[in-house]
């Protein structure tokens, strides 16, 4: 298992190079940020030499690269267009989308493996159909659109939500946008728990089980979940990244001041520091939630430790 | 199994055994009508061996989703190349004076914030998103299933680097991606946003590839092939490619509507297709706005989006299911 461990560990750090390099690449190399901060009038050579001096801009690329980890490492993102530190923004701004974020796979979690575990358990019969036949729609429909559509229907026709949400964001305003976030990763959920449910009601241990005379809650709880389960879990830490980046949409739709929002701002303004900030950090985060369900894989399924 | 030492040229020949019905398979999935009178018993009735192609063609033909989303996809194409054929006006004639009314006489879904008609530009912006969808999925596909297909069969350190690289580009999510991306380039057309989702699409289908590759090369017909003296690039291309290819297409299929999907985000994001392209992304992104006053402009394009992905991918389930040899 340790071996296993720090060989994943050891494969994530060039990999966490390369990503950060090549979000590095396209912000600096191909476009301009010293035009950006000038605005729509072109700066006087004088004070853009100068503002290329200040921000490192006159070394070679993969200097400035160095540079930009080193100052990372010292917990340094450097400074964004209106002046405030880039940490000052990410510490305003992830908390918002962290709570969005844990209400989506809240979400996801209980909702798609209870439905997955149902049709799962009744393949073929009408709710089996029903059931495909909605995650089917859900997953076509893109999310900006469910988004409208619902801060339509429930925020201003029928009253029951505030369309966008407050400043604060507590967690009962997030809970529609939560839906939102989560509804695409719900519908490949239901479908992936069905799968592997069906897959394994057929396997010969759950046929011992009900041999042995166990109830049949005692079956699905402690034998058949933990087996079907593996999969989903699996692809509920792979799909932290499509939730942020959904969360860009949603938050958007929603008016609500994360990560996204930042990160959409610094895009509009062309704030090189933000963008490469932010993005920087939302890859660690991803990585590292990869590199944790790797690890839970291995502890779920000890076949994989001697891989 | 037939006797390599004895009939060396009848080897490639049909002579019975396992080698014969691959390559019986082969002609099969080339279309070829096989040779009358081999493999059975002289007389017999000769009956048309059944391969994964054919077998799978025979599933989807009675299967009415599949029939149902050819049909829309279809469709969908016949007016992406010919949108005069059901949409007589011009997408970009706009009367601000009619900015935001409901339906009208000869204008049924209304119009939009421009004045423009929004029936014309859903038909138009089917265009755009076909386009995107189609390139990218072939751009990727190809990409993605040469640079896999290729580590999979050679494997050792050309691999290795592949799984290294393919997790760069899996690292980096889409549509963040894209944001940082295509923010920086400029231009109106749809060549950036397709060289985007290439870029980033192509390791989810050579990730398929590979392992499929690598499947099919433990297989004992190539061992075989091997042995008789096949090179690298007539195992690759006559035995490996045929029987590894399935997995591929109904990845792809399915990435279809997920980058039709993608591309629609990314305009709406404001960071794909731009004006005077038009697009369903394009439309939503300034209707968002007005929702509560004309929702007609959101949701005829909106709807146009999802009845689309929802045909490929509806599509890529049915190939997928007629494919998969665990369900049979």
């Amino acid at each position: 298992m340790g071996r296993y461990v720090i060989r994943r560990v050891l494969q994530m750090i060039p990999v966490f190079i390369g990503t950060t390099l090549l979000i590095f690449f396209m912000v600096y190399a191909l476009g301009d940020p010293v035009a950006a901060k000038c605005g729509d009038r072109a700066c006087d050579p004088a004070t853009a030499a100068q503002i290329r001096h200040d921000l490192y801009l006159d070394h070679p690329l993969w200097q400035q690269y160095l540079h930009y980890m080193a100052q990372i490492f010292q917990g340094d993102f450097g400074t964004a267009y209106n002046g405030q530190q880039v940490t000052e923004l990410m510490g305003s701004a992830f908390p918002v989308t962290l709570r969005l974020t844990i209400v989506a796979i809240l979400f996801e979690i209980v909702i798609g493996i209870t439905l997955g575990v149902i049709t799962g358990m009744r393949r073929g019969r009408p709710v089996d159909t029903g059931a495909l036949v909605l995650t089917l729609i859900v997953i076509s429909i893109p999310t900006f659109v469910t988004g409208y559509v619902l801060q339509y229907l429930l925020g201003v026709k029928w009253g029951v939500i505030e369309p966008s949400v407050s400043a604060e964001a507590p967690f009962n305003e997030l809970i529609v946008p939560g839906l939102v976030l989560a509804l695409v990763s719900l519908a490949y959920v239901t479908r992936l728990t069905r799968t592997s449910i069906a897959e394994n009601t057929r396997a010969d241990y759950v046929r011992t089980a009900i041999a042995k005379g166990l109830p049949r809650s005692r079956v699905i709880t402690r034998h058949l979940l933990r087996n079907s389960l593996i999969p989903v879990v699996t692809f509920i830490g792979t799909d932290i990244g499509a939730l942020m980046g959904g969360a860009i949409v949603t938050e958007r739709i929603f008016n609500i001041r994360g990560v996204g929002f930042q990160l959409y701002q610094g895009i509009l303004r062309l704030d090189s520091a933000t963008v490469v900030g932010f993005v920087t950090i939302l890859v660690i985060v991803f990585l590292a939630a990869n590199l944790l369900v790797d690890l839970l894989y291995a502890v779920l399924d000890p076949r994989i430790r001697y891989a | 199994m037939p006797e390599p030492e004895n009939h060396p040229d009848e080897a490639m020949e049909p002579a019975g055994g396992t080698g014969a019905t691959m390559d019986l398979a082969q002609d099969e999935a080339r279309g070829l009508e096989r040779p009358p009178g081999h493999e059975t018993a002289p007389g017999g009735t000769t009956e048309k061996p059944r391969s994964l192609w054919s077998d799978a063609w025979r599933d989807l033909r009675r299967n009415p989703v599949f029939i149902l989303s050819a049909l829309v996809i279809a469709f969908l194409v016949v007016i992406s190349i010919w949108p005069g054929l059901i949409a007589s006006g011009n997408p970009l004639s706009c009367n601000l004076a009619n900015s935001q009314k409901g339906s009208a006489p000869g204008h049924p879904f209304g119009f939009d914030n421009q004045g423009c008609d929004v029936y014309t530009r859903v038909v138009y912006g089917a265009r755009a998103s076909v386009t995107v969808g189609v390139c990218a999925t072939l751009g990727a596909a190809i990409l993605g299933s040469v640079l896999g297909g290729l580590a999979g069969f050679f494997g050792g350190a050309g691999d290795a680097v592949l799984s290294r690289v393919s997790d760069i580009f899996f690292g980096i999510p889409i549509v963040l991606g894209g944001l940082v991306f295509l923010s920086v380039v400029t231009g109106t057309t749809v060549w950036p946003v397709i060289g985007f989702i290439v870029l980033l699409g192509w390791p989810q289908i050579g990730r398929i590839a590979r392992g499929s590759v690598i499947t099919a090369r433990q297989n004992d017909y190539v061992q075989a092939a091997r042995a008789l003296g096949a090179g690298n690039s007539r195992l690759l291309l006559r035995h490996i490619a045929p029987n590894a290819v399935a997995p591929v297409i109904v990845v792809a299929t399915i990435a279809l509507g997920t980058y039709i999907s993608l591309e629609a985000t990314l305009s709406y994001l404001g960071v794909g297709l731009k004006p005077p392209t038009v697009s369903w992304g394009i439309d939503i992104s300034q209707a968002s706005s007005q929702i509560r006053n004309a929702p007609h402009m959101l949701l005829w394009p909106a709807g146009a989006l999802s009845v689309t992905v929802l045909a490929f991918i509806m599509l890529g389930d049915a190939v997928r299911d007629a494919l998969d040899p665990k369900l049979r």
